[in-house]
């Protein structure tokens, strides 16, 4: 009974570098910005696996720790691509090779 | 068996919303990808025993921030993004062979920790209530610097978008 671990964390392997890829090919912030989200939930996915595997609940405590580290990370990062988008009128990270303008 | 049918159809839909995500050129199919792939994402955990998490994967993720991804794309993106060729094209065609060789990467580490210590202990009592008693006793801390962290984004967010009083 039950899937081996391994097959959940070489799937985790899969969904973070799906997500590695999106963020280096695409020029829309907001879908890097889910490229990286999805980076995130496949290491959520690869810590859950781990505490099946051991048979502790300290990797279900990570994961949630980690999904509120995203939604505060999603608030700001969010926020700041308004700001960005409010400045310059335009959404593409190509242009945004400067800290400052 | 069933377990081994459950796992590789959401499996199997993970990776193709994932690669939905990345591949397709708007961000509102992007985005309703990623929710897809978030959803199936809970449902491995359901698999795994994490009930818990499950849900609050679907609260937090696909609820939440989701909705906050799609009122953002919605405000931000007038019409159609991304069009007009690439300028760094040559440089990001590199990006498929580094994907390979990175997940090969994983792959390989992942091969080889298998051998090592195998899963001792028999699952626990992977309830709620364990899982609660052990946020609120060994990670408290944490658990109320989360809080924390939470009031310092939201105070940020505020100060980020609030208009400039010229």
């Amino acid at each position: 009974m039950g899937v081996p671990e391994h097959y959940y964390v070489v799937l985790s392997a899969i969904l973070f570098t799906i997500g590695v890829v999106g963020v280096v090919i695409r020029r829309n912030p907001l879908v890097i910005f889910m490229s990286i989200e999805l980076m995130l939930n496949a290491a959520n996915l690869a810590l859950v696996a781990f505490g099946h595997r051991f048979g502790a609940l300290d990797g279900q405590a990570l994961v949630l720790f980690v999904m509120a580290v995203a939604a505060a990370e999603v608030a700001v990062g969010l926020a700041i691509i308004v700001v960005i988008f409010r400045a310059r009128r335009r959404l593409s990270v190509d242009d945004l090779s400067v800290m400052r303008w | 068996m069933t377990a081994y049918v459950a796992f590789f159809v959401l499996a199997a839909l993970a990776v193709g919303s994932a690669l939905g995500l990345v591949l397709r050129r708007n961000p509102i199919h992007g985005a309703l990808f990623l929710v897809a792939n978030l959803g199936s994402v809970a449902a491995l955990y359901l698999t795994l025993g994490a009930e818990f998490l499950a849900a609050a994967q679907v609260i937090v993720y696909a609820g939440a921030i989701m909705v906050l991804f799609v009122f953002a794309i919605m405000v931000l993106i007038p019409g159609k993004e991304e069009t007009g060729p690439d300028p760094r094209r040559p440089v990001r065609v590199l990006a498929a062979p580094l994907g390979v060789l990175l997940f090969l990467l994983l792959a390989f580490v992942v091969a080889r920790g298998t051998g090592a210590p195998a899963g001792a202990a028999a699952p626990g009592p992977t309830t709620i209530g364990a899982l609660g008693r052990l946020l609120f006793a060994r990670y408290l801390f944490p658990f109320e610097l989360t809080s924390v962290l939470l009031l310092a984004a939201m105070i940020g967010v505020l100060l980020l978008a609030r208009k400039k009083a010229s």
